[in-house]
This record gives structure tokens, C-alpha cells and sequence, in this order.
């Protein structure tokens, strides 16, 4: 299979808390890792300057927050740039094609645009970097990465040419108080979820059963993660596609009947931010999606459902226990004429003290174990914060990604996400599914063989 | 006699040695080449940004690439795919869909608003500004702005509706309501500049005929059918062909609302062309995919800009 779990890539909460004990050693007697602890010269590449390519979001946010620590560490200058994740996308991939891109650091999404930049061979192999002690910080402890995340980021032929920055598992968000109004418990399975939802649902005070995205393209990871219950990848390692078995047909009823029966009016036009706003306002009673929306909905200025928002691990399917899995990465353009400088950025935007400001704030679940370790240990992320900890930390354990590790993965989630929206308005799964599974069939093959 | 017959043949034979481009000119070569020069930089920048643009898509259109791929000369098979290319069918018949119904509203609004602001009465200056603010708006804000007035569950627009009886709609949110409800936000965009161009063409009409339509007893609708509608069809024509124009071209709207879905409802062939390009990579289909797109828009400027030959009046 292509899509190894989570625990065969070596992520396992266990060993994450393992592996990071004295990270978590550390944190118990207050200390926070730094950068100028070792004799390290960050200040070697003193007045260059790197520019800087970041998809728009919480991790962005993060880095240029403290774009100035590096600054003034190494003496560098960043210009950095924050653009929204589909324009982003193509900027750099146009960028890279014309042989000399404006920028020296990008950050890449693993779940759409690994492969196409691999092939490319647009960005730097770090593997040098990293076992260079030269260039690279002692404390930078490569292993301290998980090595679920190092494998995700690493490219068919063994080349690594991202540094892990965020891994995405998808969870339930619910409301308690909605399920505690009706007595309904915490599902177990994909059909107490259904139950749930159809008991939850309250068109008449404009209450949602269910949230989920409907729009297409955006709704397959939701689709692939009741598939991934199901026992299959959609995509295996030789290509073998499994998107209009029984599996498939299964889990795109179990997406259809949560959808059209118990989710919003217009659910079908609906991305992460329509479900969003629907939830924060009190107007759904679960919510399946990315582990990153827990600030949006702890934060009183945006939400009316503060300290009621409970955050649960997916239910099990019929077949395993799954939370699809997607992540980001930063790597170093190939074409830079810095790139030992740009080395230096990455090392420090990927560095211990950055990935537990990262957990810290809640922008996301870092790769690093350490994080992890002193997070807890330090006591900072308790009450809803340690729930949604805790979710994340089961996750780890069950994750597996959530779309086909393959060139073309944007058609992927095209072709079958207006399947998956005709479904929606009540159309056959299975012949949606097949339609999507002839169409994509012939791309597939002709992206993957050249 | 001779000496004139030579002369003749001198300026004969220099004529035919001439560029044709010079002979069809019709100047002396002493009075054109300054002018050449002058114009040679304007010259270079077309060639520049238009002419080797061109020729570069219609080169990529014959091949297959794929953004990260090795590219391959395919000669017109990408054209072939596109008559068979269903989603690229569906495309064209939607676009013609939303173009139709993105012209006939904001002409029929925009005229009967000219028609309205032409007449004198209070703080009409200030209204007339008012009306054609949201021209001025940048669509990509319009369009962030309509997508929260038409959630479904949200939205002020239900809320609206909710004060008069009418039930709830889904808005963009629905495969059957999606286009029309992305033309009402480019007739309250675009309805302004119609009524703008017909406002102009109403000041500019003469009032004779009118005068001797009050001395013969015509009614307010006759003088309408039989005059103004007539006098001021050149610059419907005109308000016709910057509309359709853009409309075809319509993207910004679309994309930010509905980003042509539900599924691909509201996939106009922009649309489809954007995601060629932009989301799959297929550079060289979706060249074709330009080609074919401005075949048609061509063909669709020669056609109205004849049909505003025809209606053409002189005073």
C-alpha cells in the first residue's frame, strides 16, 4: 500500500511522549529552547537578504511574528509574503517553471504539490544540509522530528527536500450543549454519527446535524476520510484506484446521507470557512475537519460557543479507526543564490523553540516531539486546550493521509468532488463514483507514467 | 516633352520599387520616416505584449504540457479533445447562458433608469451619484460582500425575504439558482454604466422631433417607440458590445462567489479555462482553450459592431 499509517511511518503518541521526555524535562524546570546556547555562528551570512514565499495562515502568522528574532539573530534581512493557498500554489509552481523564481524559502503543501515539485526537482535536497555540522545548528536534532512526518515529506526517489512545518489530522468538532439538550452521546462509528446528526438536526431553529464541506474539490478529504474507515486508500502504491468499490460506494453514502439529510441549506457550496461561521454561531452540532480552527472557535471575539466546543477523535468505520492526515513543509528553491543563508531560515523557523510556540498557540500540530513534551509538561494547554491535545494526540496514532500521494491530486479532488456534490443534490453514489473513477483513470495514467 | 515623359517614368519606375506598405500609405518617403520612428516604439511594445504573446499561445495550443513536464508536439489534437471535451461543451452553453441573461438585465434596468434620470426633478444630481457607485466598486469586494448576503442560513438577503413571507433560497448555493443569482450582482454592478451611456445618448438627441411629436398628439409610449427608442439604439448597440464583451469575460465574480460550482454549475468556460491552466497545469489545452475563447469573442465584437453600423442615425 502507498499510504502507510501513521504508525508504520513511526508516529505513535507513545513514542512521541517517549522520544521527547527531556524535551518535556526541560519544560518542567521552566526552560525554553533558544538559539544562541551553542556556538553556532548564526551570524555568518551577516547583511544578505532572503525572501520569503508563506501560504497564508496560522503559520505564517507565526513567523512573521518573530520574523525579527531571526533578524536580529543572524543579522539577515526576510522579505516575507503571506498569499492565500490556491494563488500561492500557482505563483510558485510558475515561479519554478520559468527556471528563476523570486524568492529563496517556499513553504509546500504535501498533499498537492509534493509530487509536482519532486518531479521538478525544484527545491534543494536538504539531506546534505542537514549532516553538514558546519551549517547546521547542533541543536536543530533532526530525529527530534517525527518520523511519520520526515517520511511524508520525503520524495519517491528518497530525496528530502522539505523540512515538516505542520501536520493537519482531521477531527469532530462538536457542541456539547447541543448534544447534552437531545442526551445524545459522542459517536463510536459511522452510523452513531448518522444517528446523531439526523437527532441533532433543527431546520426549524436553522441547526445543522452535521458540517462538512460541500464544495467541490474541497469535499473529497472529507469523502477519503470515511473511505479510510473503510479499509482502503483511494489510491494505492501500483496505481490500483479504489474509488468505485464497495468501500467507496459505502463511504460516499455515509458523506450523502450526512450531507443532504442533516446538513445546512445550500450545503453543497459550503468550504471550511461557510462551515466555520455556521459553527461558531451556535448553527451545527459537529463539525469534521482540520485540526487547525481551535482559535476561531475559543476566541470570544469570533465565536458564541466558547468553552462549549468539544473536540473529538474520528469515530471508527466499519473497517479502522482513521484521521486523514495532510501537512506542510518549507524547503530552499533550488535556483537560490542563497541558499546557505536560506538554511539558516529554515533551521529557525523549524526549530524546537518555534514548534512549541507553534502548539503553544494553538496554530496548528507541530512535527516536533519535543513540542509536544513541554507543552504538557509545562501545564499551558489545559481545559478546552488539553482536549483539543488530547485529540490531536490520538489522531497521531490513526493517521493516515488523506489523498492519493500522486502528480495529479488537484484533478483527483476535481473530477471526484462534483461527484461528490451531485451526490449531495441526489445523485447515485455509485454512478457518480464511477463516472469520476472513468474520467480520472486516463490522467492518472498519463500523469504518472511521464 | 521628353524631358516630362522621363520624368514620368522615373517617378513610375520609384513607385513600383516602393514597400507596398509605403505605396499604400500614399506619402512621400521625406515626410512618412519621421513619423516611422515615432511610431516604432509603440510598434515594439504591441509586438511585445500582444503580437508574441499570441503566437506563443497559439504555439503552446499544439503541444501538450504539463507544468513540470517535458512538453510534446501534439498538432490539433488538443482542438479535437475540446469537441469532445463535455465539461468544455458545457462550459460554452453555460457562458452563453450567463452572457445572455448578464446583458438583456442591466440593459433593460440601465435604460429605464436613463430614461428616468433624464427627467428633471429633485436632488437628481445626487442620486444619479449615488446610483453609480457600485460601479466604482472593486468586483473581488463586491463579490466577498454578496457572498455573505447570500448564505443561505446568514445572509441578509433571506432575511429580507423572511420580512415579506417569501421562504428562504439557496442562492449560489444551488445548481439551478447559482447563475442567475451571480447576474444579480453583476446587473447591480453594471446596471450604472448602461444607464450612463443612454443617459448620454438622451442629452445628445435633438428636439425638434420630439416638439413635432406634441404637435401631432403622439402619446408618451409613441414618442418612445417611434422616436427615442430608434434615435437612441446606436448607443444601446454600444452599451450591447461593452456588456457582452464583459460578461464573456466575466471571472472575478464567479470565482470568488461560487468558483463555478455547485459542482459546475456556474462553470463558465473563464472558469474552466482557469482551472486548465492554473489548477491542472495542462498549459497547452488550455492555450487551445484561449484560442477557441477569442475566436469566438472576435466573432462576437465583428457581429454587434456591424449590427451598430446598421443603426447608425445622422441628425
Amino acid at each position: 500500500m502507498r499510504h502507510r499509517s501513521s504508525q508504520s511511518l513511526g508516529i505513535s503518541r507513545r513514542n512521541l511522549l517517549k522520544a521527547s521526555a527531556g524535551a518535556a524535562g526541560l519544560a518542567a524546570l521552566g526552560a525554553r529552547p533558544g538559539f544562541a546556547q551553542s556556538s553556532f555562528d548564526w551570524k555568518r551570512f551577516k547583511g544578505e537578504h532572503l525572501e520569503v514565499t508563506l501560504t497564508l495562515g496560522p503559520r505564517a502568522d507565526l513567523w512573521q511574528k518573530y520574523e525579527k528574532e531571526f533578524e536580529e539573530l543572524t543579522g539577515i534581512s526576510v522579505g516575507s509574503e503571506k498569499v492565500p493557498e490556491q494563488q500561492h500554489r500557482q505563483k510558485v509552481a510558475i515561479e519554478f517553471t520559468s527556471g528563476n523564481p523570486s524568492f529563496d524559502v517556499a513553504t509546500v503543501s504535501y498533499h498537492v504539490q509534493k509530487q509536482l515539485y519532486g518531479r521538478g526537482k525544484w527545491l534543494l535536497d536538504l539531506r546534505d544540509l542537514i549532516k553538514d555540522p558546519k551549517i547546521t545548528n547542533p541543536e536543530f536534532d533532526f530525529p527530534d522530528f517525527a518520523k511519520g512526518a520526515v517520511d511524508y515529506a520525503t520524495q519517491k526517489d528518497g530525496r528530502l527536500d522539505t523540512i515538516p512545518i505542520n501536520l493537519d489530522y482531521w477531527i469532530l468538532y462538536y457542541n456539547k450543549e447541543l448534544f447534552a439538550q437531545k442526551g445524545v452521546a459522542y459517536p463510536k462509528s459511522f452510523e452513531e454519527m448518522i444517528d446523531a446528526a439526523r437527532k441533532l438536526n433543527d431546520p426549524k431553529n436553522a441547526t445543522a446535524g452535521f458540517l462538512s464541506r460541500g464544495l467541490k474539490n474541497a469535499n473529497v478529504p472529507v469523502w477519503t476520510s470515511f473511505l479510510l474507515g473503510y479499509g482502503v486508500d483511494p489510491i494505492d502504491a501500483d496505481l490500483t484506484m479504489h474509488t468505485d468499490g464497495p468501500e467507496a460506494i459505502a463511504s460516499a453514502k455515509v458523506y450523502q446521507t450526512l450531507n443532504k439529510e442533516c446538513g445546512p441549506p445550500g450545503v453543497a457550496g459550503f468550504n471550511w470557512n461557510e462551515c466555520q461561521t455556521s459553527f461558531v454561531l451556535g448553527k451545527g452540532a459537529m463539525w469534521l475537519d482540520g485540526i487547525g480552527f481551535s482559535l476561531p472557535l475559543e476566541d470570544p471575539a469570533k465565536s458564541k460557543i466558547v468553552g462549549k466546543v468539544g473536540y473529538g477523535v474520528m469515530p471508527p468505520g466499519p473497517k479502522a479507526q482513521r484521521s486523514a492526515l495532510f501537512g506542510d513543509g518549507v524547503g530552499i528553491a533550488a535556483a537560490s543564490k542563497k541558499k546557505e543563508a536560506a538554511w539558516l531560515y529554515v533551521q529557525w523557523a523549524t526549530s524546537k523553540l518555534m514548534n512549541q510556540r507553534h502548539l503553544e498557540g494553538q496554530y496548528g500540530a507541530p512535527p516536533r516531539a519535543s513540542a509536544y513534551a513541554s507543552v504538557k509538561a509545562s501545564g499551558k494547554l489545559t481545559g478546552p486546550k488539553g482536549e483539543w491535545l488530547d485529540a490531536m494526540s490520538q489522531s497521531v496514532a490513526i493517521a493516515r493521509a488523506g489523498l492519493p500521494d500522486i502528480v495529479a491530486v488537484t484533478e483527483f479532488r476535481d473530477t471526484f468532488g462534483v461527484g461528490l456534490t451531485n451526490m449531495i443534490s441526489g445523485a447515485d453514489p455509485a454512478a457518480e463514483l464511477k463516472k469520476a473513477t472513468e474520467a480520472f483513470k486516463p490522467v492518472l495514467e498519463k500523469t504518472e507514467k511521464s | 516633352m521628353a524631358v516630362g515623359a522621363a520624368l514620368a517614368r522615373d517617378r513610375a519606375g520609384a513607385r513600383s520599387v516602393r514597400p507596398l506598405w509605403r505605396r499604400l500609405a500614399g506619402e512621400s518617403s521625406e515626410v512618412r520616416r519621421p513619423y516611422v520612428l515615432f511610431a516604432l516604439p509603440a510598434m515594439v511594445v504591441v509586438a511585445a505584449v500582444i503580437v508574441f504573446p499570441w503566437l506563443f499561445t497559439l504555439f503552446m495550443s499544439v503541444h501538450e504540457w504539463k507544468v513540470g513536464q517535458a512538453r510534446t508536439f501534439v498538432g490539433l489534437e488538443n482542438y479535437a479533445r475540446l469537441l469532445t471535451d463535455e465539461r468544455f461543451l458545457s462550459a460554452a452553453l453555460r457562458t452563453i447562458y450567463y452572457t445572455a441573461l448578464a446583458v438583456v438585465t442591466p440593459l433593460v434596468l440601465g435604460t429605464v433608469s436613463a430614461l428616468v434620470f433624464h427627467k428633471k426633478f429633485p436632488l437628481r444630481g445626487f442620486l444619479r451619484g449615488v446610483f453609480i457607485l457600485p460601479m466604482m466598486a472593486t468586483p473581488v469586494a463586491v463579490a466577498l460582500v454578496w457572498t455573505m448576503m447570500f448564505h443561505p442560513q446568514l445572509g441578509v438577503l433571506n432575511y429580507l425575504l423572511s420580512l415579506v413571507g417569501i421562504p428562504a433560497q439557496l442562492w449560489v448555493y444551488d445548481p439551478g439558482t447559482v447563475i442567475p443569482s451571480l447576474v444579480l450582482v453583476e446587473t447591480w454592478q453594471w446596471t450604472p454604466l448602461v444607464m450612463l451611456i443612454v443617459l448620454g445618448g438622451l442629452a445628445a438627441l435633438p428636439t425638434e422631433p420630439y416638439e413635432a411629436a406634441q404637435l401631432d398628439g403622439a402619446s408618451a409610449w409613441q414618442t418612445f417607440r417611434h422616436i427615442t427608442f430608434p434615435m437612441v439604439l446606436p448607443f444601446l448597440m454600444v452599451a450591447v458590445i461593452i456588456r457582452t464583451i464583459d460578461a464573456v469575460k466575466a471571472f472575478d465574480i464567479i470565482f470568488v462567489i461560487s468558483q463555478g460550482g455547485p459542482g459546475t454549475a456556474s462553470e463558465t468556460l473563464n472558469i474552466f479555462l482557469y482551472l486548465q491552466a492554473f489548477a491542472f497545469y495542462n498549459i497547452g489545452y488550455a492555450s487551445a482553450v484561449v484560442v477557441v475563447f477569442f475566436a469566438l469573442i472576435i466573432t462576437l465584437a465583428l457581429v454587434l459592431l456591424y449590427v451598430r453600423q446598421r443603426s447608425k442615425w445622422s441628425p
